[in-house]
């Protein structure tokens, strides 16, 4: 497994997971998040070799219905929740033209 | 205690014995009296809970059949979406959002005639042990007003514990109706994955949570999950089969039934020694009652701790990446573009404990970790439940202590997630399996406060499981009534 997780890449997941932190966060997430991850190592004495992953406790397959139309949530009782709406859409800041 | 019980309350309705509204009112008078004390709810929705009781008394009146939980007064967690009704997740992300649907398991509970008195409490998000990571404070114990209920169905387990409300639902992702369940001293369920419509529970770990019931019996708690269960073409994680009646076979006792004391949550990391004496006792109980009790172990059990703290976070991380303040909920004002206006909404509306988990598990899924971490959990899942399947051979059920210790004091370990963590260490491993589990009080620590022990059961196991909650309830020492509610409640 990685040796402990440095300030530099909280930062950086940070970033991936859009939060922002500041100085005192970043320094107590490491170490936080360093704590976990040294507890989580225990799990390499195990000999997974061959053992094939679970994600999902359930069989899953995919659900189909009839290509129907139903009743669905109302447009105005939804937009209503929205922080900006216009023109019954979502309004966002720009977009176009910014650095991800 | 004489706090009324589910099945009464629903029986004496539909004789017209009492009615809908006074049992209604009992239970907002208590609410009144201790909630500032307590603070169980998020939102009393104490008007439309009179209009519900109402309609109740109506039907009975006119002869229609009320449902089975006719005027049973009951409090949601608030991550259950209610239409009409704030849904906050006890975060500043979601607050005041209105949702614009109900969830399943509350359209049941309506169409069952039950009284909803509120949205209850917990961690942000469902994540945490103690609904200390409120974005609204804490919820107290009951039992004890210097000490947590546990979590993150604190404000339900609470609720019910306090005589606010004789049912209440919550969600277990790792153990959050269980624990609370254990520190309040009631009886609190996780049932198989699947069984119960996850349609309306904002989602913190997909493949883990489970909505699931809270009781102040194990007959009323298989009351509830019998109205909530069964398949919802909403939800394409439900089980499309009828499903197991929890009630079914209450009384049939646990002759001949093989039990085995799970060694590793006996001997788990930071078990004190009362709660694992209340569980040789509970063992030596249904031993007298006719089970076969022997000791069995399930060897990747100890790993659940590690591999849930890796995939948990995975889902949380992308579970939560919907909360970017375009749809609903909190916006940050003053973003100069599309990215700002996401950092300074997530930094802004997240906790330090949901921040924590988020980026956990980015960084468990991230590119060259992936496979040391989240594949590896995933392999230790699969281990998991092969242990488990090995076990159910020789065995019908399986039993262990249910939290570590009793109600630890409010603060003592909010500074130190680890320590957090392991308050999970017990119930974390039905919910990697997807398997039922049920925590039924019996008796208490050297501090007096309640212990709960820990019933595990197969996929879909829920009749043994509550069959045998049943026998172990009663032969359960009584619990005391919380402190808060002595005065007023007769023994």
């Amino acid at each position: 497994m990685p040796t402990r997780i440095s300030s530099d890449e909280v930062a950086h997941v940070a970033r991936l997971a859009r939060l922002s932190l500041t100085q005192e966060e970043l320094d107590r997430f490491t170490a936080q998040l360093g704590a976990v991850l040294e507890h989580a190592r225990d799990v390499e004495a195990l000999d997974t070799a061959g053992v094939p992953p679970t994600a999902h406790p359930l069989p899953l397959e995919n659900v189909f219905r009839e290509d129907e139309a139903g009743p669905c949530l109302d447009r105005a009782e939804v937009l209503a929740q929205a922080p900006a709406v216009e023109d019954e859409r979502f309004r966002v800041p720009r977009i176009l033209g910014v650095t991800p | 205690m004489s706090l009324a019980f589910a099945v009464e309350v629903a029986a004496g309705v539909k004789d017209g014995t009492v009615s809908a509204r006074a049992v209604l009112e009992e239970h907002l008078g208590r609410i009144e009296r201790h909630e500032g004390q307590v603070h169980a709810f998020n939102t009393v929705t104490a008007d439309r809970a009179r209009a519900a009781a109402d309609a109740v008394d109506a039907a009975v009146t006119s002869g229609r059949d009320p449902g089975p939980l006719a005027g049973v007064p009951v409090a949601l967690k608030d991550n259950l979406c209610t239409r009409g009704v704030p849904t906050t997740c006890s975060s500043r992300i979601l607050e005041g959002w209105i949702p614009p649907y109900d969830a399943t398991v509350v359209s049941r509970l309506q169409a069952a005639g039950a009284v909803i008195v509120g949205k209850t409490n917990l961690d942000e998000f469902a994540m945490g042990s103690s609904t200390e990571n409120s974005a609204f404070g804490p919820t107290r114990n009951p039992h004890d007003l210097d000490r947590v209920p546990g979590g993150s169905s604190g404000g339900s387990a609470a609720a019910v514990a306090a005589g606010f409300a004789a049912l209440g639902l919550g969600s277990d992702t790792g153990g959050s109706i269980r624990q609370p369940a254990a520190l309040c001293g009631v009886v609190g369920a996780k049932p198989t994955y699947g069984l119960v419509s996850r349609y309306g529970l904002v989602a913190f770990a997909s493949s883990l949570d489970q909505i699931g019931p809270f009781a102040r019996s194990v007959a009323d708690a298989a009351l509830l999950l019998d109205v909530i269960a069964g398949p919802d073409p909403a939800d394409s994680t439900s089980f499309r089969e009828p499903p197991p009646r929890a009630s079914e076979r209450l009384g049939a006792g646990v002759e001949g039934l093989r039990v085995g004391i799970v060694t590793e949550l006996t001997d788990a990391e930071g078990i004190s020694a009362d709660v694992v004496e209340r569980t040789r006792e509970a063992a030596d109980a249904l031993s007298a009652a006719g089970a076969k009790v022997d000791e069995v172990s399930v060897p990747a059990a100890v790993y659940g701790l590690s591999a849930y703290y890796l995939i948990a976070p995975a889902e949380a991380s992308s579970n939560l990446a919907r909360y970017d303040g375009v749809r609903y909920g909190l916006r940050a004002s003053g973003s100069k573009d599309i990215t700002d206006m996401y950092l300074r909404t997530r930094s802004a509306g997240f906790g330090a404990e949901v921040k924590r988990r988020i980026m956990l598990g980015t960084y468990a899924l991230s590119a060259g970790y992936y496979d040391a971490y989240y594949g590896k959990a995933q392999q230790v899942r699969t281990l998991i439940i092969r242990d488990f399947e090995t076990a159910y051979r020789d065995f019908d059920v399986l039993l262990g202590p249910t939290a570590p210790g009793t109600a630890f004091p409010l603060g003592a370990k909010t500074q130190d997630p680890l320590t957090m963590y392991l308050n999970d260490v017990c119930t974390i491993p039905s919910n990697l399996a997807g398997h039922p589990a049920i925590s039924v009080p019996f008796g208490t620590g050297a501090d007096g406060l309640p212990a709960g022990v820990q019933i595990l059961a197969p996929a879909l196991g829920e009749v043994v499981m509550f069959q045998v909650a049943a026998v172990l309830e009663a032969a359960a020492p009584d619990l005391p009534v919380p402190q808060l509610i002595r005065s007023e409640v007769a023994r």
